[in-house]
């Protein structure tokens, strides 16, 4: 069983006027200019280098980081680059408020974890970067590291599934078996 | 139990399970198509051969290539990955429409690969302009795609619907692009997020197919996960030809379907609109941006690259010259397009009047090829995105190809005029 809850070093990624930078798209996760790559091990680099304020993201995140952002977290295009990026990097979850449908079903279908967060706007203050923040994947619930709680949506249940085998292939694998 | 909209009945007829189809239950989806392009092809490749070596995909008929982006490729890269495509479909028997063919999603409408009541899953984002002939179209990431070949279905979350029902008609000098920007300006950038999409009203009906997909192609930027057109006489007479299947059925939602919003869009006094920088959303009326200095003007994308628009252009330019100095390019969306500007004229006007005349294919939207912004550069575009920095430093305005051929030919951003 791979773990239901992390502990990790929060970013929290803010647009140029300080607040949770919202609509996020995909060409600002990973640029259109380096789709060619098909190594995930070559793409954690790049990651975020078209956020304004936030260019040099992948020389700063450490493994084990959490990030969070706004409304529409994914927006755009289909890229699988744009989850496998944050993979390379070793991040454990991204909490969003929401995430954009297509990065939705690519973040769970290789296994990184997405936590929806709807209302995270009005709780904003209440997190900071650097902070150590603990995310159950099995409840929702966030937990600052000194000691405050806040509610976000659990992982749907084929969510966990995939998860818990380890990716889309593997899920799929089980869900064969079964049959 | 009440009655089911379009993509529950889309959904319903392609779930092989047991459970229902309802908003927010997990089904597993029988997809018609399954195709890879060449953004993410080499990465469906790798995933499949890493998961399921030599194995033969579920059906090579239903599963195909379509490379539309870096066409022909300019760069090793590109090259290379496209050529990993193609050996590995050989080996696979798969189909690849090629580098000369053009935007996969108008290719599958032109081929009768999608069709009203069918499934079609890629790796373009925009594959939900399949909406516009009330086909289900969805792009998805590599690995999903790759597990979709293998397997032939997916699972899915049944989306809830939303109804825009639209007020009023288009006139002259609008077009389905403004009446698209008026509904993107009133849902903004996460307005449909997570929902599938119905539009109605006269001035859907009265759409040509053209429109269909102009209108359908931006539900990406609303965050929906389709939009559907309800298929007129002439869009199911089309598929049907295209098909060659006279079993095509029309395709209507319920009268007592259930929907989580109604949203009315009233374009009763509609003018000519354009969305500024950051975003597709941001949509305000082109009068209040007019006289903006417009180095280079882009016209095609899957959102207007059809011949109507081409057509449209061509009315304006008829005769006249770009202004000195403005790069304006026009990239057809298919090769059937590029066939039809060519016999008809347009073509020949464009060329007169100053245009560089592409092969067909994505243009604007692809890493290194056409469309691209330096620094401080203005470009309008008729493609679909604007975000920061997607085509460079300069700043991207999109608006519609009359609007585009307007400021094309003054230099600036031109609030169109109807043409006598």
């Amino acid at each position: 069983m791979r773990k239901t809850e992390v502990k990790g070093r929060l970013w929290i990624l803010t647009d140029l006027d300080g607040e949770l930078f919202n609509d996020i798209d995909t060409d600002m996760i990973f640029h259109n200019q380096y789709l060619h790559i098909t190594d995930v091990e070559e793409m954690g680099q790049y990651t975020l280098d078209n956020l304004s304020g936030w260019e040099d993201f992948a020389e700063k995140a450490r493994e084990g980081d959490v990030i969070m952002a706004g409304k529409n977290f994914g927006a755009g295009s289909s890229r699988q680059q744009a989850v496998d990026c944050f993979r390379a990097l070793g991040i454990v979850a991204i909490v969003a408020e929401s995430f954009g449908a297509i990065y939705k079903r690519n973040a769970i279908n290789s296994g990184l974890p997405i936590v929806a967060f709807p209302g995270l706007t009005e709780h904003a203050d209440a997190f900071e970067t650097g902070v150590e923040v603990a995310v159950d994947f099995e409840t929702g619930q966030l937990t600052l590291k000194g000691g405050e709680t806040f509610e976000a949506e659990p992982f749907s249940q084929v969510q966990m599934d995939i998860y818990q085998a380890g990716d889309l292939f593997a899920y799929g694998k089980e869900m064969g078996e079964q049959q | 139990m009440g009655g089911k909209t379009i993509i529950q009945k889309i959904l319903e007829a392609h779930s092989p399970g047991d459970v229902p189809v309802e908003p927010g239950n997990i089904i597993w989806l029988e997809l018609d198509v399954r195709t890879a392009r060449d953004f993410a092809g080499a990465n469906v490749v790798q995933n499949y051969r890493t998961h399921y070596g030599d194995a033969p995909v579920a059906d090579s008929d239903k599963t195909f290539f379509t490379f539309d982006l870096v066409v022909p490729p300019s760069n090793i890269p590109y090259a290379k990955n496209q050529q990993t495509c193609r050996i590995w479909a050989r080996e696979q028997g798969v189909k690849v429409y090629d580098v000369n063919a053009g935007i996969g999603s108008h290719v599958a409408i032109e081929d009768g690969l999608a069709y009203p009541g069918s499934t079609f899953v890629g790796t373009d984002s925009h594959l939900n302009i399949l909406g516009a002939v009330s086909a289900f179209g969805q792009g998805m990431g590599d690995q999903d795609i790759a597990f979709t070949f293998k397997a032939g279905k997916t699972w899915f979350e049944v989306p809830p619907t939303m109804k825009v029902v639209i007020r009023g008609e288009i006139a002259p000098p609008c077009t389905a692009r403004d009446l698209t920007l008026a509904i993107m300006g009133q849902l903004g950038s996460s307005g449909a997020l997570g929902r599938a999409v119905e539009f109605y009203g006269p001035a859907i009906e009265a759409l040509d197919l053209a429109g269909r997909i102009t209108l359908a192609s931006q539900v990406t930027e609303v965050g929906g996960i389709i939009g559907f057109v309800p298929p007129s006489e002439k869009v199911l007479a089309f598929a049907r030809e295209r098909t060659g299947r006279d079993d095509i059925e029309d395709l209507h939602a319920d009268p007592d379907a259930e929907y989580v919003e109604t949203v009315e869009v009233d374009i009763t006094n509609l003018e000519p609109l354009i969305a500024c920088p950051p975003s597709p959303a941001n949509v305000v009326p082109v009068r209040e941006v007019a006289g903006r200095h417009v180095d280079s003007v882009f016209f095609g994308s899957c959102t207007n690259g059809r011949f109507e628009d081409f057509s449209a252009v061509a009315d304006i330019v008829a005769g006249k010259q770009v202004a000195p100095g403005l790069m304006a390019t026009a990239v057809p969306a298919t090769r059937a397009v590029y066939e039809q500007m060519l016999r008809s004229g347009v073509l020949e006007t464009l060329f007169d009047a100053g245009f560089i005349i592409s092969n067909p294919g994505c243009g604007g939207c692809a890493s290194g090829h056409l469309g691209m912004t330096g620094q401080e550069q203005v470009q309008i575009s008729t493609s679909n995105r604007n975000f920061p920095g997607k085509q460079g430093p300069g700043d991207t305005y999109l608006a519609s190809p009359v609007t585009a051929a307007w400021s094309a030919l003054r230099g600036e951003i031109a609030v169109p005029e109807v043409q006598q």
